[in-house]
């Protein structure tokens, strides 16, 4: 089997804080090896040193922005909690629910190294006083599973985890809540209607869950890499957090960043926040069989298309943001100059057709149309003026026109595929306008 | 015995009986959640496993369990991919279709995987070994193209593969 995680040099704690434990060989790092290289340290530095709002505030100023690719604050988000005497403790639920297509950075970190989670979940939930934590997994990740199972009745029973954590009169327990497939679940709302054991249809926002999320109490909902993250800030401080990027970022901290498509060496590496995608792209070894690398998404498919040109860029939230795509989960998906930008585009968006809730109308109805129209480029059956309506459409579908991101995710992809790909679309066009499509392939189909 | 969905589907429970164990597992995930219906899904995967899919008459029956409406049940049922209503396969192939996979060769496996079997996408071998059912991203891109049989995670996976790695699902 290759190895998932590979390293740029020696992995060591005070510079790779998520990966530094982690074996060769890939077996989890068990309970006893986790106490005896730190584990839980941070816990009980949290419990003798920090109040809610301190450990709130340390979170904050390091800058550790959410790496399931929205990029918020996760301190600030904290912040947010409803919390304090008189409020009911909520939930601390971790995301994940990794669907995100080219994604595959924390299946890596729950398989391998559960116990760092379930301390950033412990961390989380003293710094939000909630009361339980759920860590809703995709239903797909049997050895995560397994793993986390295992791990979490260790810490408990170890006193981590249950009443009166470790003699220090804190409640917090976590449990496993495994899903049933659909992608919506990665939406924090959605995510919320799911584990209260409803369809994944998103919640209109406000309330955000920080007032009133699972079963109508406070509740913050993060990702796994983001959590993973938490330990080593309480542990070491903000300032090294924010170190560890140096001048490469002003966000803090290391990112698993990782590199899948035909190239030499597919893989994840943990790497300073604000690593270029040519030094990523290096050390994924290259395009493999001779290929040249023509376009590239820089954090899965929810993503922009970038350029070649694009690949000296800091690979972080800011720098990908101004260049109107996102850094998204910052693994990086490469497409080759024999692949059709057009055939991919209309994997992208069968991909968000199929994945929609179904809830608004933008989404349920114009995804599946988009396909329609990719289809028709796709056979050299299009018409003039397909390409507009698509451009259109990336438009009607963008931020704020729909309850959730889900859309918006689409239009992403579409939008710059379309815009940086031109010509590969208008290849696609062979009839003159109002000319009917050949007879076209129903969409539901899988 | 018919229990009237509000959905307006009758539903037969004629027939289905909810194993003792199982019932006993669905009342213990009842207790991880502060309320009953969030351990729906989990009921589901529960019966799920005993009998390959989720007959309809198993609705009523995890309704009752937990003390939720029929329509609720129906409603989670019918929204979650990985939730059969129809019988599947013995083992049930998932092949990852999203962009990773797509770019490193998925649909050349995908037919190949589709001739093998003489099925489509969506359809069950007539020896009931094998359903083809299509997948989001199973976050192993680094192997792609990935499928995932059962529990078991593979990739990459080549065409002239395939003949082999099913050997070992009878």
């Amino acid at each position: 089997m290759s190895r998932i995680l590979q390293s740029a040099g020696e992995r060591r704690a005070e510079t790779h804080p998520l990966t530094w434990r982690l074996h060769d060989d890939q077996s989890p790092v068990l309970l006893e090896e986790y106490l005896d290289t730190q584990g839980y340290a941070a816990v009980t530095k949290a419990l003798e040193q920090h109040t809610y709002e301190s450990l709130t505030e340390e979170v904050k100023s390091a800058n550790l922005r959410g790496r399931g690719g929205a990029g918020f604050s996760a301190g600030f988000k904290w912040s947010l909690t409803m919390k304090g005497e008189g409020v009911p403790r909520g939930y601390i639920v971790c995301n994940a629910d990794e669907m995100e297509p080219g994604t595959f950075k924390d299946r890596l970190l729950m398989e391998q190294q559960p116990h760092l989670l379930i301390e950033g979940m412990i961390l989380a939930g003293i710094a939000n006083r909630a009361k339980q934590g759920y860590i809703f997994l995709r239903g797909e990740y049997h050895l995560a599973a397994a793993a986390i199972q295992r791990a979490l009745a260790d810490a408990r029973a170890d006193g981590w985890l249950g009443a009166d954590v470790r003699g220090s009169g804190w409640d917090f327990d976590i449990a496993l809540h495994t899903g049933a497939g659909r992608y919506i679940c990665g939406e924090e709302t959605a995510l919320i209607n799911s584990l209260e054991g409803k369809r994944a249809n998103p919640r209109a926002k406000p309330p955000f869950p920080g007032q009133s999320g699972a079963w109508g109490l406070p509740t913050v909902v993060n990702n796994v890499e983001t959590l993973c993250n938490v330990p080593g800030i309480v542990n070491h401080g903000a300032d090294w957090f924010q170190a560890l990027s140096g001048d490469l970022s002003s966000d803090g901290g290391t990112k698993l960043y990782g590199v899948s498509g035909k190239v030499n060496n597919p893989g994840l590496w943990e790497l300073p926040m604000g690593t270029t995608g040519n030094r990523i792209l290096e050390l994924a070894g290259g395009m493999r069989d001779g290929l040249t690398l023509k376009s590239w998404l820089p954090g899965g498919g929810s993503t922009g298309f970038l350029l070649p040109e694009h690949l000296e860029l800091a690979l972080d939230f800011d720098t990908i943001g101004k260049t109107g795509s996102r850094m998204g989960t910052g693994l990086l998906t490469v497409v080759a100059d024999n692949q059709s930008m057009v055939s991919l585009t209309r994997n992208l968006e069968e991909f968000f057709s199929r994945e929609s809730c179904g809830w608004c109308t933008p989404c349920r109805d114009g995804l599946p149309w988009s396909v329609k129209l990719l289809r028709a480029l796709e056979a050299g059956e299009g018409e003039a003026g397909d390409i507009e309506l698509l451009e259109q459409m990336a438009r009607d579908l963008g931020p704020g026109k729909t309850f959730c991101a889900h859309a918006p995710g689409a239009a992403m992809p579409l939008a710059s595929a379309i815009h940086y790909f031109r010509d590969e679309f208008e290849r696609g066009i062979t009839r003159p306008k109002g000319e009917a499509h050949a007879d076209p392939i129903p969409v539901g189909s899988v | 015995m018919t229990t009237t969905a509000t959905i307006g589907t009758t539903i037969a429970s004629d027939g289905f009986a909810l194993d003792p164990a199982d019932r006993e597992m669905i009342l213990e995930e009842r207790g991880h959640y502060p309320y009953p219906q969030a351990a729906c899904i989990e009921a589901l995967k529960i019966v799920q496993k005993r009998h390959g899919h989720v007959p309809d008459g198993a609705i009523p029956a995890i309704a009752e369990t937990l003390g939720i409406r029929v329509a609720d049940v129906e409603g989670v049922a019918t929204f979650y991919s990985l939730i059969f209503r129809q019988p599947v396969g013995r083992h049930v192939i998932l092949i990852c279709d999203s962009s990773s996979c797509f770019l490193t060769d998925y649909e050349e496996l995908r037919d190949a995987f589709t001739e093998h079997l003489g099925i489509q996408m969506g359809q069950t071998t007539a020896d009931g070994r094998f359903t083809l059912l299509p997948v989001c991203c199973l976050g192993a891109c680094d192997r792609g193209p990935t499928i995932l049989i059962g529990e078991d995670l593979h990739g990459p996976v080549t065409p002239g593969e395939i003949p082999r790695l099913l050997e070992a699902y009878a």
